[in-house]
């Protein structure tokens, strides 16, 4: 494989993709949204249970390629426990780490295991798939209970 | 006719022995030796859209530097030579469907335009509250979405027949659809995921002893099997000229001409009037009424050249080729571990879907590109057939007149690639 295929089908986006964390339904969720990403087809639900304006719990289903799954599953992890601001924050460090050509500006510490997924800004088709699960997070903390699109 | 007098190029092929020599008709393709990556081009997304041969490349830009003028109006030289091209392409169009009158002839944006023609003309006239479109379950969303609009609008509604596991169409199933109520029959010749040519002639006599009236998606059959709209009997037939070594944003649809001439006109414009006053419009006939505004004459030449280009061929030395690559693309894919082959009908035409074993068709396809290996992945705008298959994507490789047994070995190596890293 090439060298930035090697980056983009890191092991531990293929671990994800194959068994993502918190890969269930929220029975208690006090928000759900759903996103698809119409290129592909590909559907997925994130369920968020806020409590004093904080992810108390989080959890997505659906059906995906192996960025879609990981990146849905690494957001859970990296969430739990966040303030809403804080991981809308995060969501805009992703969002420019997936889009934008690497720099030194962002922050490693606080992006910690996501960094695996900056590969993927080397494959223009494939920042729908990682970013899926995120637009739908935002929709999610913005009070928005409808379907988005990473389009 | 005045663009192309060496019209004869595509018989350079050496295929009039009857033996294909498909590095002849690779040199005629100056794409294919673009190196994705620094590795050989696999273009194996044919049926997404095909390359074109040099004619057709070379034919495009010549009309804006010699013939350029628009058509049906002036009275000058230029008017008259792009008029000529123009009226040629329908010509050339009316001979590869054989339909029997050129006036039968439509130019239109392509197969998705053609099949919005006759459901907001044909399908606003005929169409009330009750009566029925019948499709199937295997069209494109091209041939499902006007039909839902259509429905919407008149109160009718869309009934799909139903496919066997293979893939194949349950006629007798159709049959036991088709009623009283039905006023027309929407269906492909042949899947644009599956592969699956249709019984065309049978579900046209069925539709007709009913009094329905037939639409046939012939966009991926129109670049591989010989199309003769009177033998299969049906009432309109719509292809996109870049799915046949064409250029985009040009297709036709063949309509019987009783059927075309009692038809509303499309779209309201130029050209597809006879006179026009503030009080009234009279409408010009058919095939102009429903070609308002200044055609996409360029388009019209390049689809008149690739229709040469095909014509040109030994079209049983090309569908012999065809048939020789499905077959060793189909044993050589069977052969890899944990795939999965979707449509599997005996009567199949050039696409190869599947699915592999714990690897979605994106991650295939992104990692199918580096080794230089074109294929589309995702729902091939067929979502309906996707749910009734009971997946959400597939891969696919689809083949053309350009294909090699190299490609599909290509393509097999790079699925090893695919496992080696989802190992």
């Amino acid at each position: 494989m090439s060298n930035d295929l090697g980056d983009l089908y890191q092991q531990v986006i293929i671990d994800h993709g194959r068994h993502p964390q918190n890969f269930h339904r929220l029975g208690d969720a006090t928000r759900t949204v759903e996103g698809v990403n119409p290129l592909c087809g590909d559907l997925l639900t994130v369920y968020v249970k806020l409590l004093d304006d904080r992810i108390d719990d989080i959890a997505f289903e659906g059906a995906g390629c192996a960025i879609s799954m990981a990146s849905a599953s690494l957001m859970t992890t990296a969430l739990k426990g966040k303030r809403c601001e804080e991981a809308l924050a995060l969501f805009g460090f992703v969002h420019a780490m997936l889009t934008e050509t690497p720099s030194d500006e962002l922050p490693s510490a606080e992006l910690g295991k996501l960094a695996v997924l900056s590969g993927v800004s080397a494959f223009p088709m494939r920042v729908k798939c990682a970013t899926l699960a995120w637009h739908a997070l935002r929709s999610a903390l913005e009070g928005k209970n409808e379907l988005v699109s990473s389009e | 006719m005045v663009l192309h007098p060496d019209s004869s190029t595509s018989a350079d092929t050496g295929q009039a022995s009857g033996r294909f020599d498909v590095e002849a008709m690779r040199e005629q393709f100056p794409i294919l030796t673009v190196r994705p990556y620094g590795k050989p081009l696999a273009y194996l997304d044919s049926a997404a859209t095909s390359q074109k041969p040099q004619a057709v490349i070379d034919a495009m830009s010549p009309f804006f530097s010699r013939d350029n003028a628009n058509v049906h109006r002036g009275v000058h030289y230029l008017s008259e030579r792009a008029t000529e091209a123009y009226e040629g392409a329908r010509v050339k169009a009316q001979g590869f469907l054989n339909a029997s009158e050129v006036e039968e002839i439509v130019f239109t944006s392509g197969t998705t335009g053609a099949i919005n023609l006759v459901a907001e003309t044909y399908g606003a006239a005929h169409l009330g509250e009750g009566d029925e479109v019948l499709i199937t379950e295997m069209e494109h969303h091209s041939n499902i979405v006007p039909w839902q609009m259509l429905c919407e609008r008149t109160g009718a509604q869309l009934r799909v027949a139903p496919i066997s596991d293979t893939g194949e169409l349950l006629v007798d199933e159709l049959k036991a659809l088709i009623g009283e109520r039905t006023k027309l029959v929407a269906i492909t010749h042949v899947s644009n995921v599956l592969g699956t040519v249709n019984p065309i002639r049978e579900v046209t006599e069925i539709a007709h002893a009913a009094g329905a009236r037939v639409l046939v998606d012939g966009a991926q059959a129109a670049p591989h099997l010989p199309i003769d709209v009177q033998a299969l009997g049906c009432d309109f037939y719509a292809l996109s000229g870049h799915k046949m070594y064409g250029p985009t944003g040009i297709g036709v649809l063949y309509g019987r001409r009783e059927l075309l001439e009692e038809m509303p006109p499309y779209q309201g414009g130029g050209d597809m009037i006879l006179s026009v006053s503030f009080e009234k419009t009279v409408y010009n006939n058919a095939p102009y009424k429903f070609e308002a505004g200044t055609p996409n004459l360029v388009g019209v030449v390049g689809l008149g050249v690739a229709i040469d280009f095909l014509t040109g061929l030994d079209r049983e030395a090309l569908a012999a080729h065809e048939h020789d690559l499905l077959a060793y693309g189909t044993e050589a894919l069977l052969l890899v571990p944990g795939l999965r082959l979707v449509g599997t009908a005996p009567a199949k035409q050039s696409i190869l879907s599947f699915v592999l074993d714990g690897v979605h068709p994106h991650d295939i396809g992104t990692i199918l590109d580096r080794e230089g290996v074109a294929i589309r992945t995702g729902h091939h705008c067929a979502q309906p057939l996707l749910s009734r298959l009971g997946l959400s994507a597939t891969a696919r490789a689809s083949l053309a007149c350009y294909s090699t047994r190299a490609e599909i070995d290509a393509l097999v190596a790079g699925l090893e690639t695919v496992q080696e890293a989802f190992g």
